[in-house]
């Protein structure tokens, strides 16, 4: 990087030229207040806050006002940010803010972290002036995860750019103009965006607030928090966890530079009310009824003295709580709680990441590739956060026309005029229409064999040793060698896919591109999505699949089940699920929401959800990350790996014995598995750093909160496992960027106060962004191309081939129990194309028969002309269908007729 | 159609076929019309570019930027097509020349964005009309059409292999700021009128990113005239760098007003007394806005000056869109200085809070001033509201609304003072309605 002298106040500081004034003063510490400008959507120079004086030279004396976020940091500038005339400008402008302001604080949600506060305090501006009345709004209903209250606004227009310019939205937008702008929908409505909670935190005031939080309010100095990472996919974006009085109010970004940025999805944000939903298990059961703790490690321990054990982990449990569960069924009874085509697809992703030589990029690459393809996925629905960063990736491409104009990268809307409608390379390949289509250079909607063939063709378009796809029509050929060109003429070329299709050609196909792209010198990403939270850290685990742990069952005397945080009917159909509970006398589960697994068991333990637990994920990048418990274990509630580490002990296994807590754990985990040899860097250990609090420093009531139970101070919970102590008291010392629960520093209360945690405004936390990868390319050139390349799909007359149709809301399993997200489900329905919907008499909103395996259904049908011909849809992960697993055949028939014979199998 | 007005002073260079039907495009070809933008094609950009800057034509937009040197600064070379833009938003009060142009002589705006599109190497040219002049639009489409049915727009243009040129027509919602250049773009692009920001400038991303040359309707309308009888001719019409006429709308208290094409440097209060045919009723005069609202005022002593950008630049005003608007002895300034302020408020696109709340804050205390509830801090924060905008908004807006302003206060300051003793209205209670006015 060029540094560049400029003169702040007359003393030289060194900076990036490449930034602008503001950018530059807020990494060097400067209080310069703003509100327009956000390090994620740059300059706009709307909102006149962060003027400084700039001076010609040493000599002038008189100087100019100008706006810090529109001008370049240049070598020899010279400004003033304390000179007297700017900051009564800069007061002028709060003054002007506030004129219509309602002044509320007491009673406005966002008070305590609201970036208005902290910038007019900041000014200086303390006395009202202006005398008049204040204009009013009407607000509006947007739907049960944000809450809307106009008056408030400062006009900034932050929601906008975030919404439409940055998001991609399109029922969000500016009204009227003068003073009585307004920020809202056309008309009352649910917002449409899938990361509309985002407005939550870039909105500067309480205009834009998380509804959730509504029903259980507490301020930000009230709460207890925590750093966590979101378990609602598996792009394990961090997050910030809050509790009070025991229970979980609220979750909010957690800023990661590599991860996540500054923004999350609504399910990442609003799925945290699964861990207070009616479902949760807050008490062991025996045999269906509640019993003490004692009762029930009684019973585990007796249960484990009558024979032998296997245990199937889960994707959605931490690697601790996974290991636990391998140590105390041995590892060869230790079963990966994965479908096996799941399973299968998933080794394959890792083997391609681990084996080849593409490597896994962080999402911040992944929003700085220059030409994408993605094969399979629907990653609004998957991955959101990764479409949100796509959304930035096509932009890089032509940016580098404004570029050529010497127009600077932070001045946003010079370089949106600029651009124009010009996007950079993105292909997508999909079974059915995605969001991120509106972006995409040309789109492909086939079935899984046609897209997996797409891409073998892509490959050996870009290098001719890769196998050739036999057949291909030439429109594919004419595709495929586009596509070809645009990743190969990239600087960054990007391919994605998963394992959404269910198809290993899909997953093969875009390892064969990264390949070829690494094979004819090109830098290449691949980036996999992972269906949970935890899938890659468990496959990394090698465990085999759930059939093997039927098999187990039935080959060898095996007298229990242990299941952790895993509902086995999601995983088989419920028939297989069946036979392997039948197997065995005693089936023992550890999970936190009651479900058809938990219903069957014998026992059942509860389980601490990401918010009574300490663990570590696996992202799909490969990036091991920690989070860490928020809510006071005062409760039977605890990690799944205590529970067992407990229980072994009890039962006098000596293999766990050497636990006593977290860091204990990592390190045999590391230890013995050598894939996790990085886990115990994660964070730091306990012994390491001193206490960090839970609570800010102005956290209150502490002394009173629990007086009507007693008015004896109880001493606070100690934290065995981590240096986060659930008091207010921290120790000295930096809190490493693994560590930090919550942001805050003096002046700033919002969550802007995270410029002050990062080694330069948006850019790495200092000390470095949290998480380890624990998975890098291969060096050595031993990989081979893959040559079996699936047939052209032929559709089968009287039958569909049925796909998973994924829903943010609704798919995923967790987050469909928090209470905003449940009013936000689809009903279950069947996707037909209409032009094959005649075939079996089928119209939009209607029913349909449906036939799968040997099951009957009755469904909604939905039209949708994307589908591919001799393609039905099925929302993926809704009940009751979750058990199936797709991709199958099934036949359709209207309701009121019979299956054919030949149909029945 | 309204009556035109004239006086032997007038220099008809833009408005010689006023009157004589041309808006009929075989008047317009009989009275030279088409003549320019051929010549222009047979010498070349180059030749029309030179010819621009030696008549020393500067915008009549309000900025008086030199138009020549404007366009020369476009690219030769551009990857996006460029774009001729007429800006015929004529929105400023006091300001109505553009309007008879179109109304008139339709061709020249026509011909003058060819001839802009040759200079600069563009294929394609917009006429924007404010929203309110709708009614002109049908006058304006009939000549594009008429034009393109001659041949004379559309490919090969004049029968020239190669030499293709469109316009097409559009009409803004009715919002002041769109005829800001930048915010005009947006607007026809189909967003909200909001501004840009400079720099880039026009010339190198302007309509839909690709380089663009904006000018005013009397700019463009007066391209094919310089072409006519030749820089140097036009040049010396004016006064020293202030080449050619203007058309100067007199309005307000005079006998005579009307629309008036008159040689830049002409005295102020010649086309007053003389021109426009002096105060109506032979009353007193009081004061003059100079060039559209948003200049400062003029007292009566202050109008021996030339009408010309550097002359009225130095007598602490401006030469602006030429609207001059002529206030006699029975004007109220607290009264005017609200209704000008009424103005801008209410066109403040929102963009910027200096700007947006700066004045709403100021119509508000004007208001209330002017209803009788006023008090002595507000002559001194209506300042600091107007000095907290110059200059320091997204957009001239800002200081569109703060110039008059502060000039009103400068210049009458006693009479808001006296104001304030003559109208107290004494109420214990006063509602909100009355204090803050019709506010919005
Ligand atoms: C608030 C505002 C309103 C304006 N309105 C007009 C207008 O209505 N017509 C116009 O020609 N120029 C208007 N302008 C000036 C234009 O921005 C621009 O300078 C002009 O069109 C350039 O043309 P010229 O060089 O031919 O003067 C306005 C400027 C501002 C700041
Ligand atoms: S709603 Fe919030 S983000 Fe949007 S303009 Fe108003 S204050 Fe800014
Ligand atoms: S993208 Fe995934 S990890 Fe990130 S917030 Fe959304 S659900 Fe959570
Ligand atoms: S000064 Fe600001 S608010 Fe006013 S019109 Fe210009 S950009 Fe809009
Ligand atoms: S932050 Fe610079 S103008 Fe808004």
């Amino acid at each position: 990087m060029t540094v560049a002298t400029i003169f702040i106040d007359n003393a030289p500081r060194e900076v990036n030229p490449k930034q602008n004034l503001l950018h530059v003063c807020l990494s060097l510490g400067y209080d310069l207040p703003y509100f327009c400008w956000h390090p994620a959507l740059g300059s706009v120079g709307a909102c006149r806050q962060c003027a400084v004086k700039q001076f010609r030279n040493e000599q002038d004396a008189t100087g100019k006002i100008v706006m810090a976020c529109m001008t370049p940091a240049a070598e020899g500038t010279r400004i003033s940010i304390a000179d007297p005339e700017v900051v009564a400008f800069r007061a002028g402008v709060i003054q002007g803010l506030m004129q219509n302001h309602p002044h509320d604080c007491p009673v406005c949600d966002e008070g305590g972290e609201c970036h208005l506060q902290d910038m007019t305090v900041m000014t200086g501006h303390r006395q009202r002036v202006y005398s008049f009345g204040k204009r009013t709004f009407r607000n509006q209903y947007l739907g049960p995860l944000v809450n809307h209250e106009m008056n408030r606004c400062i006009q900034c227009q932050r929601c906008v750019r975030f919404y439409r310019e940055y998001a991609g939205g399109h029922d969000l937008n500016a009204f009227h103009l003068r003073d009585s702008i307004f920020y809202g929908r056309h008309e009352d409505g649910v917002l449409e965006s899938e990361f509309s909670g985002n407005l939550v935190e870039i909105c500067p005031t309480g205009v834009f607030t998380d509804a959730t939080l509504k029903h259980h309010y507490s301020r930000k100095w009230d709460l207890q928090m925590a750093p966590s990472i979101c378990v609602h996919c598996g792009l394990g974006c961090n997050i910030t966890a809050g509790e009070r009085y025991g229970t979980l109010r609220r979750v909010v970004n957690r800023y990661n530079h590599e991860v996540n940025g500054y923004f999350l999805c609504d399910r990442g944000r609003f799925g945290y009310e699964f861990v207070e939903s009616s479902l949760r298990i807050r008490h062991p059961l025996v045999d269906g009824k509640p019993a003490t703790r004692s009762e029930a490690l009684e019973r585990f321990g007796a249960v484990l003295r009558k024979g032998a054990v296997i245990g199937v982990g889960s994707p959605r449990a931490s690697l601790e709580s996974n290991f636990a569960l391998r140590a105390l069924a041995g590892p060869d009874h230790f079963f990966a709680g994965v479908p096996d085509e799941e399973s299968r697809l998933i080794s394959a992703m890792v083997r391609i990441l681990r084996d080849g030589p593409a490597r896994s990029p962080s999402l911040d690459e992944v929003e700085h590739s220059d030409a994408v393809f993605v094969l399979g996925e629907d990653l609004t629905n998957v991955a959101p956060i990764m479409a949100l960063r796509l959304r930035q990736s096509v932009r890089q491409a032509p940016m580098r026309l404004a570029a050529g104009l010497h127009i600077p990268e932070w001045l946003d809307h010079a370089v949106r005029e600029t651009v124009q409608d010009a996007k950079g390379p993105l292909f997508i390949a999909s079974p059915y229409a995605t969001k991120l289509d509106d972006i995409a250079t040309a789109t492909y909607h086939a079935s899984p064999d046609d897209l997996a063939r797409l891409g073998f063709a892509i490959a050996h378009a870009i290098d001719a040793t890769a196998p050739e796809v036999i057949a291909l029509s030439p429109e594919l050929e004419t595709m495929a060698a586009k596509i070809a060109a645009a990743l190969r003429g990239a600087q960054h070329p990007l391919v994605v896919a998963g394992a959404s299709c269910r198809n290993r050609g899909v997953i093969e196909a875009a390892g064969q591109i990264a390949w070829a792209l690494c094979k004819v010198g090109s830098p290449a990403s691949l980036s996999f999505t992972m269906p949970e939270c935890n899938s890659f850290g468990l496959a990394l685990m090698e465990a085999p699949p759930l059939s093997e742990a039927l098999r187990t069952v039935r080959s060898e005397p095996v007298s229990t089940l242990i299941v952790l945080e895993n509902d086995l009917f999601r995983r088989a159909p419920a028939n297989e699920v069946t036979s392997l509970l039948r197997g065995v006398q005693h089936l023992i589960v550890l999970d936190h929401l009651g479900n058809p697994t938990t219903d069957a068991a014998e026992l059942v333990l509860p389980a601490g959800t990401f918010a009574e637990s300490d663990g570590t994920l696996v992202n799909n990048e490969g990036r091991a990350q920690r989070f860490f418990q928020v809510l006071n274990p005062s409760t039977d509630v605890q990690e799944s790996w205590r529970w067992l580490h407990e229980v072994s002990v009890a039962a006098g296994s000596k293999s766990m014995e050497r636990w006593e807590d977290l860091d204990d754990l990592t390190a045999t985990i590391a230890k013995e598995i050598a894939a996790f040899g990085a886990l115990p860097k994660v964070a730091p250990p306990r012994s390491a750093v001193g206490k960090i609090a839970r609570e800010p420093s102005r956290y209150s009531g502490r002394t009173a909160m629990l007086a009507n139970i007693s008015v004896h101070e109880p001493r606070p919970p100690q934290d065995p496992d981590s240096s986060l102590a659930f008091s207010m008291e921290s120790g000295p010392g930096p809190v490493p960027s693994s560590l930090i629960p919550f942001f805050w520093a003096p002046g700033w209360n919002s969550v802007q106060a995270v410029n002050k945690f990062q080694s330069e405004i948006g850019g790495a936390l200092r000390g470095g962004d949290p998480g380890v990868r624990l998975i890098e390319p291969s060096r050595e050139s031993v990989w081979q191309y893959f040559s079996a390349i699936p047939p052209a799909f032929k559709s089968r007359s009287g039958e569909w081939l049925l796909i998973p149709v994924f829903h943010i809301f609704g798919s995923e399993e967790l987050s469909r129990h928090a209470q905003g997200i449940s009013q936000l489900l689809p009903r279950p329905y069947l996707a037909l194309n209409p032009a094959e919907a005649s075939l079996v008499g089928a119209k939009a909103g209607g029913r349909i028969k449906i036939l799968i395996e040997d099951s009957q259904f009755e469904l909604e049908i939905m039209l949708r002309a994307d589908l591919p011909r001799g393609v039905a849809g099925l929302p993926a992960g809704l009940p009751p269908f979750d058990g199936i697993q797709l991709p199958l055949f099934c036949k359709l028939a209207s309701v009121g007729t019979e299956f054919s014979a030949r149909g029945v199998l | 159609m309204p009556t035109l007005v004239s006086h032997p002073d007038e220099v008809k260079i833009i408005s010689r076929r006023f009157g004589a039907g041309a808006a009929d495009i075989e008047k317009y070809l009989e009275l030279d019309g088409y003549k320019a933008v051929q010549m222009a094609i047979e010498k070349g950009a180059e030749w029309v570019i030179n010819e621009m800057k030696i008549s020393g034509l500067r915008g009549r937009g309000g900025a008086g930027f030199p138009t020549g040197l404007k366009w020369s600064f476009v690219p030769k070379q551009s990857e996006k097509p460029k774009y001729v833009l007429v800006n015929g938003d004529e929105s400023e009060p006091g300001t109505c020349k553009d309007h008879v142009i179109f109304l008139h002589d339709p061709h020249s705006v026509i011909e003058g964005t060819m001839i802009a599109g040759l200079a600069i190497g563009a294929k394609m040219g917009f006429i924007y009309l404010r929203g309110e002049y709708r009614y002109l639009l049908k006058v304006v489409e009939k000549a594009v059409a008429d034009a393109y049915a001659k041949g004379f727009l559309g490919k090969n243009i004049f029968g020239k292999e190669g030499v293709d040129f469109d316009i097409v027509t559009q009409t803004g919602a009715g919002a002041y700021e769109v005829g800001e250049e930048s915010a005009l773009m947006e607007s026809l692009e189909g967003k909200r009128g909001v501004p840009r920001i400079k720099p880039p400038f026009p010339a190198v991303v302007g309509l839909y990113g690709g380089p663009t040359v904006i000018n005013n309707a009397e700019t463009i309308a007066s391209a094919p005239h310089i072409l006519l009888m030749g820089g140097e001719a036009y040049a010396k019409v004016g006064s020293e760098r202030n080449g050619g006429t203007r058309l100067f709308g007199i309005s307000g208290h005079v006998e005579r007003p009307g629309v008036y094409e008159l040689p830049m440097g002409y005295n102020l209060k010649k086309a007053i007394y003389e021109v426009a045919g002096g105060v109506k009723g032979g009353r007193k005069l009081k004061a003059v806005v100079p060039g559209g609202s948003s200049c400062p005022v003029l007292k009566a002593d202050e109008l021996d000056v030339g009408l010309d950008f550097d002359q009225m630049g130095k007598a602490g005003t401006m030469l602006g869109s030429g609207g001059i608007v002529v206030l006699d002895e029975t004007v109220s300034i607290v009264e005017f200085a609200l209704r000008t302020i009424k103005f801008y408020q209410h066109e403040s696109c929102g963009w910027c809070i200096p700007c947006r709340e700066g004045t709403d804050w100021l119509k508000k205390t004007l208001t209330r001033f002017y209803n009788g509830y006023g008090n002595k801090k507000d002559i001194a924060n209506i300042q600091y509201l107007a000095e907290n905008m110059m200059g320091r908004t997204f957009c001239p807006l800002g200081d569109a609304a703060a110039m008059p302003t502060l000039g009103f206060i400068k210049k009458f300051r006693e009479e808001f003072e006296e104001y304030l003793e003559g109208h107290r209205t004494e109420k214990a209670l006063i509602t909100t309605e009355e204090m803050i006015g019709a506010a919005h």
